[in-house]
């Protein structure tokens, strides 16, 4: 019976399927374990960071100028997008470009460029009428990222802030990490650098444990140094995020998958059994109205 | 112990122990840091930092960064930060002669320059304290 066989064939492939889908989901898992601890153990620093620079931000007032601080106009921007390499993650992908989507669309008339980081963002770019600058493809498909190769990205994007004054804004877009089941999308401006008045707005009270603290270097000259730092440990930071994100991602699309596969070969083989006993009743009442047949 | 130590890179927490004091490669040269110090941000250079524990002095490589002094707190931020016994010495080497080579025969930007430079003080600080983790445990 061609239908039977056909269902095996079925039967066998799915279980096929299932397989990778439940290897992708383990080695998601074990990843996702990594890129967590990763996530975790880069938040002090950057806390501390933020700490130091705020106090710090003290000392640079208006007169005070760096090239990362230069507000300019508000028509040109770079759009750094962090996607993944690979898909089968679900909606990851899916709902970054979406974002970019929406922020193309609501800096209509204004001229977006993209630094693409991942294959994906990249690849969905590349047909459409966005120019892209610059990508970074392979550095976040490794399932883990070294600060220097973070510092690599930043330093292109302060280098381009830096180097075109008709550039006025840079954003990036990534997937943070929430939980296993759950990324959310984000949409920050990282340059120029938001002044610390328009940042601490509103949280004065803050000022009351001031410490008065004795500066090797002139304040300013540590601020300055320490704001491609604090690019580069946001940059960081985002690709972490995007990567605990995706295992993340990854891991519960496959986790749907296998459950799906396996629901699959459920019913296959029901079905699959009930055809085989139709099959076999069938030939019984063969051989035993053929046998009855003959002994009348 | 009255001092606590935290030294934390982007990538890990390196240390967080309690220590009775803290030598640092500052920028503008070596600062000890005993208990009761004033509050102090400085930025580091690549160097070697010390701290006593009682009897024993243990030294890390540090490079870049700046640290803070506060409340009996030494908090040190470092782009780069290892125990001895994790410097690869042959390695430390090997990067030391391309940087000498790249700096000795130089051609491209200052930015380039200044990257080997830094590469080289690096190098020559790894290859210092892995030559010395090696002389204690031969000991």
């Amino acid at each position: 019976m061609a239908n039977l066989l056909d269902l095996r064939r079925r039967i066998k492939s799915v279980k096929n399927t299932q397989q990778i889908t439940k290897a992708m989901k383990m080695l998601s898992a074990v990843n996702l374990r990594r890129a967590q601890e990763r996530v975790l153990s880069a938040r002090p620093f950057a806390a501390k960071m933020t700490e130091v620079l705020t106090e710090l931000s003290g000392y640079a007032d208006e007169s005070y100028h760096h090239p990362l601080l230069d507000a300019r106009g508000d028509s040109r921007y770079l759009l750094v997008l962090i996607t993944a390499d690979k898909g089968l993650a679900g909606g990851f992908n899916a709902n970054l470009i979406k974002a970019a989507q929406a922020f193309l669309k609501e800096h209509d008339g204004k001229s977006v460029e993209l630094l693409a980081v991942g294959r994906k963002g990249r690849d969905f770019y590349r047909r459409r009428s966005v120019e892209i600058v610059g990508e970074y493809i392979g550095l976040t498909g490794k399932g883990r990222i070294t600060y220097a190769e973070a510092v690599e990205v930043a330093e292109d994007v302060m280098r381009r802030f830096r180097d075109d004054e008709t550039l006025d804004k840079v954003f990036i877009i990534y997937n943070e990490f929430r939980s296993v089941l759950q990324q959310r999308v984000v949409v920050e401006q990282i340059l120029p650098v938001a002044r610390a008045e328009e940042e601490t707005e509103g949280q004065t009270p803050q000022a009351e444990t001031h410490i008065e603290y004795i500066y090797e270097q002139p304040p300013a000259e540590i601020f300055g140094k320490l704001l491609p730092r604090l690019i580069e440990t946001q940059i960081f930071r985002a690709l972490l995020e995007s990567i605990a994100s995706e295992q993340g991602a990854r891991m519960t699309a496959m986790d749907a998958a296998s459950k799906n596969a396996g629901e699959l070969i459920d019913k296959l083989t029901l079905n699959m059994n009930r055809i085989r006993q139709a099959a076999i009743t069938t030939e019984i009442i063969e051989v035993v109205s053929g046998s009855a047949a003959a002994q009348s | 112990m009255p001092l606590q130590l935290d030294i934390i890179t982007p990538e890990r927490n390196l240390l967080s122990e309690a220590v009775d004091s803290v030598t640092v490669p500052g920028a503008g040269g070596e600062l000890g840091i005993l208990p009761g110090h004033t509050p102090l941000i400085s930025q580091l250079q690549t160097g070697v930092l010390s701290y006593a524990q009682g009897p024993t002095t243990k030294r890390l490589h540090v490079s870049g960064g700046f640290v803070e002094v506060r409340d009996d707190r030494v908090s040190v931020l470092a782009d780069l930060a290892e125990r001895p016994e994790e410097i690869d010495a042959a390695r430390a080497r090997l990067a030391r002669e391309h940087a000498e080579k790249t700096l000795s025969a130089f051609s491209g930007t200052e930015e380039d320059f200044e990257r080997a430079r830094a590469e080289l003080e690096r190098s020559m600080v790894r290859i210092q304290l892995a030559a010395e983790d090696h002389s204690t445990l031969a000991r």
